[in-house]
């Protein structure tokens, strides 16, 4: 193509077509084979536009976004295809050329702000070395531009707030700095690998209105990488489903999200209306966990502020709060893990040992957790006969054929094949697997309560909504109860009996579901809830300009 | 996602012994001839006594004698045949070094894992003793201790091994620490679990893979130490045959322009240089880098 990069660059057009991928393929190294993971991909993106790619995980989101910028991460590589950006074919260009076009002309916004950092080095110095060593500023001006940035992106204290270091800033404030980086050479394109999954909700709305803003100042195109549909519908004008590496449908968002053709998209449009199966009775019988009073504190710092609570047998618990509020430590308190400095917790009326060393094997069987990352909660060289199999062993002495025969009975209950799991490693099944055999574990011990930290929350939502259908069928057959300690309030409105919300060690609000989801709500809750992405493409629009009447924004951009 | 669990599922697992000789037969080149140098120095310790014509510590002919048909490779400064002290010292050396690492890594990792699991006090009281005892230069510490205790086999082993067991237990702490803190340790120690199984159950298979390599490079220094230890007399003692020791006796050769003491030398290097050769092939195997990373 004859097309020339530096006059496009002087008059930026509203409908120049900025990339265009045709045929993309990439391949994989998997041992000594090279693996499909990218097939035959078309996608054209136009100045102004911003393109939602979604999937599950593995869908290869990650690998197309950066294969727009003509990379490809080691392990794999680009196979066919080409890539055209402003004419020019990244897949072909060479190793300096693309080089130079990569934070220049082409931006990339990752996931963890935090280790896209160099925690070694001021915001402004990172900021300013693309634009300095590229020479299309000096330092003066880069600083300036920066600063500029940094309020534009409503960051506080923009003048300042450069010259603190990673780790003295937030999260939220990070992916922003992150995104003012990226913006440092004003790019054409920008790819934003899953900008807010790590953050919280109230932060994540920050974030997600900047970038929008942000685009259409700059008349940008970008492509944004998500499994979240809610998040996906506010932040593109087109959305492209993939699945396998491959396109399932490409629709106008609008259209996407009110008439999915393919039945892979409606599976994922519907995952957002699981809802628990009523409650079984409110039985006003003896609590079976009752938290009294407790404070607990991690050394001088005072991390939980006089908590009361109580778990019904058969009943779901919910605690909701953004990181940091002490929702995990209050579990940590009712494993042992961490006693309290007042108050104690009682099971069936009597009091448990404050540190887990003192509690009867009796007292530990009945309390199970499950962990947030299934990477890590089961050993990576037990097979998964081992794994279910040991608190069998332990707690109730099982061995020979009665263990083998429950272990095969809790696989059944999980929903996965005995004979085929039973002698394989944790390394060779994928994240919902490996959760589910969490939950065998906790099972086997036969618990009646079972703590549930964000269960869900490193699932892609279809694998996630399986593993809440999973806990609530438990839940009734077994008459379980469940402490659920998330974030994530869509997962609260569907599993949720109760609903606790805290902030900042200190419970602001506590009752039945219906009633905390349904106004008049305390102010902290009123935010939360209203900052949990909805499905329709004018949400966001309308949040803000809600938020804007009420004043709300400002406390919320500052927070 | 549910393509790669049916890619599992319809692939058969082969068995142990089958996955153990697929690896082997991958093995690269580098790693082969170090398997085969190991397993001719075993196969020659083993069986010193068949092979060799003479007995370790008989005086067969004069001093100094030249290589020829009756001596292989001459004999040495009292006369005894250089070719069975060169195989007999691999069976004391070897064996010798062998015993001192196992136990280094007995006292070493169980220590290491130990303070790891337990961290406060613990820890504290094993890293200042490993602090104290990698202060002093190990080659003095030991001759001072050889000296003290005198230098029966078993009291090197005791002494070499305790002091080579600071750098295991460094390295065990270190990887354990990184492991203690995974939830299934957490899991386990909620279910009641107690230290034995923490230690060699939960933690011990998941750091297996830096232990090995490490004891493939441990083994080599222990093996230097004996045998400098020898050279300088606080070492295996006479009449028992080994290198290092062998090195010093005929050091004098080498002025007449005799290579005949760089044999054990040379005997010494290349066990070094097969184990290494393993090593890396184990490491590299089990950290997953590929080549071209």
């Amino acid at each position: 193509m004859g097309s020339k990069p530096d006059t496009a660059q002087a008059a930026p057009q509203q409908d120049e077509t900025l990339l265009k991928i045709r045929g993309l393929c990439i391949e994989g190294q998997a041992d000594d084979s090279w693996m499909d993971i990218v097939k035959g991909l078309d996608i054209t993106l136009h100045r102004g536009e911003v393109l939602g790619l979604i999937g599950e995980s593995g869908a290869g989101k990650s690998t197309v976004g950066l294969a727009a910028m003509g990379y490809a991460r080691p392990g794999c590589r680009i196979s066919g295809g080409s890539i055209r950006f402003k004419g020019i074919d990244l897949a072909s260009a060479s190793e300096e050329e693309r080089r130079v076009l990569r934070g220049v002309r082409i931006a990339y916004v990752a996931q963890s702000a935090a280790g896209s950092f160099n925690p070694a080095h001021k915001l402004i110095d990172q900021f300013t070395e693309i634009p300095i060593k590229h020479g299309i500023h000096d330092r003066a001006t880069a600083l300036a531009d920066a600063i500029d940035l940094y309020g534009r992106l409503q960051l506080p204290e923009p003048e300042i707030i450069g010259f603190r270091y990673p780790h003295q800033v937030s999260g939220g404030q990070l992916q922003r700095a992150m995104t003012a980086m990226a913006l440092s050479c004003r790019p054409d394109l920008i790819i934003f690998d899953e900008p807010t999954t790590a953050l919280d909700v109230t932060t994540q709305i920050e974030v997600l209105v900047t970038i929008r803003d942000i685009v259409s100042q700059f008349t940008a195109a970008a492509i944004y990488i998500t499994h979240d549909l809610a998040v996906v519908a506010q932040m593109a004008d087109r959305i492209m489903v993939l699945r396998y590496g491959e396109l399932v449908e490409e629709a106008q968002t609008q259209r996407m999200v009110s008439a999915p053709q393919q039945d892979y998209t409606k599976t994922l449009w519907a995952v957002r209306s699981f809802r628990k199966s009523a409650a079984i009775t409110a039985n006003n019988e003896q609590p079976l966990i009752e938290v009294d009073h407790v404070t607990a504190a991690y050394g001088a710092l005072t991390v939980l502020h006089d908590i009361s609570f109580v778990i019904r047998a058969g009943q779901t618990v919910a605690v909701v709060g953004e990181s940091g509020s002490g929702k995990s430590t209050a579990a940590r308190v009712i494993t042992g893990l961490l006693p309290p400095v007042a108050g104690q917790v009682l099971v069936n009326a009597s009091p448990l040992p404050g540190d887990y060393r003192r509690r009867t094997r009796e007292q530990l069987r009945h309390a199970q957790m499950i962990y947030q990352m299934a990477d890590t909660a089961v050993n990576p060289k037990q097979r998964i006969r081992d794994i279910i199999g040991r608190p069998l062993r332990f707690y109730l002495g099982m061995t020979g054929t009665q263990k083998e025969n429950r272990i095969r009975e809790l696989l059944d209950l999980i929903e996965m094949d005995p004979d085929t799991f039973i002698d394989r490693y944790p390394g060779e099944l994928s994240g919902g697997q490996k959760q589910r055999v969490c939950i065998a574990r906790a099972l086997a011990a036969e618990p009646e309560f079972i703590i549930c930290d964000e269960v869900t929350s490193a699932l892609d939502q279809i694998v996630a909504e399986g593993i809440l259908k999973l806990l609530d069928r438990l839940q009734r057959e077994l008459n379980l109860a469940y402490l659920f300690i998330t974030h994530d309030l869509a997962t609260v409105r569907a599993i949720a009996d109760d609903v606790i919300v805290m902030l900042q060690g200190r419970i602001v609000e506590q009752g039945p579901r219906e009633e905390i989801f349904s106004p008049p709500h305390h102010e902290y809750t009123e935010l939360l809830l209203s900052s949990v992405p909805e499905m329709d493409p004018n949400w966001l629009d309308q949040l803000i300009k809600n938020r804007n009447n009420t004043g709300g924004m400002r406390s919320v951009s500052t927070s | 996602m549910a393509r790669t669990t049916d890619d599992i599922a319809s692939r058969q697992r082969p068995s142990k012994a089958r996955q153990f000789w697929i690896a082997l037969k991958k093995a690269p080149f580098t790693a082969k001839m170090g398997m085969g140098i190991v397993l001719l120095y075993v196969f020659v310790a083993l069986f010193a006594p068949v092979l060799t014509p003479y007995g370790e510590s008989e005086v067969v002919g004069s001093e100094f004698e030249p290589w020829g048909a009756k001596f292989l490779l001459g004999t040495d400064n009292l006369g005894r045949d250089m070719l069975t002290r060169l195989l007999f010292g691999a069976r004391n050396t070897v064996g010798i070094a062998f015993v001192t690492t196992c136990l280094a890594f007995l006292i070493g990792g169980v220590s290491g894992i130990l303070a790891a699991i337990y961290s406060g006090w613990m820890d504290q009281v094993f890293s200042r003793i490993v602090d104290i005892l990698m202060a002093i230069p190990a080659l003095i510490f030991s001759l001072l201790l050889l000296t003290i205790f005198g230098t029966s086999i078993p009291i090197l082993i005791v002494i070499i091994a305790v002091l080579d067991s600071t750098r295991v237990f460094r390295l065990t702490r270190a990887v354990s620490l990184n492991v203690v803190v995974m939830d299934y340790v957490e899991a386990a120690r909620l279910r009641g679990e107690k230290i034995p199984w923490i230690t060699f159950r939960e933690v011990l298979p998941n750091i297996l893979s830096p232990l090995v390599a490490e004891f493939g490079l441990r083994f080599c220094f222990v093996f230097l130490t004996i045998a400098s230890l020898s050279f300088l007399g606080l070492g295996i003692q006479p009449p028992t045959a080994d290198w290092g020791s062998m090195v010093r006796d005929n050091a004098t050769l080498i002025t007449y322009e005799d290579i005949t003491p760089l044999l054990p030398a040379a005997a010494i290097a290349i066990l070094t240089v097969g184990v290494n050769f393993i090593v890396d092939w184990f490491l590299q195997k089990t950290s997953g880098l590929r080549d071209g990373q």
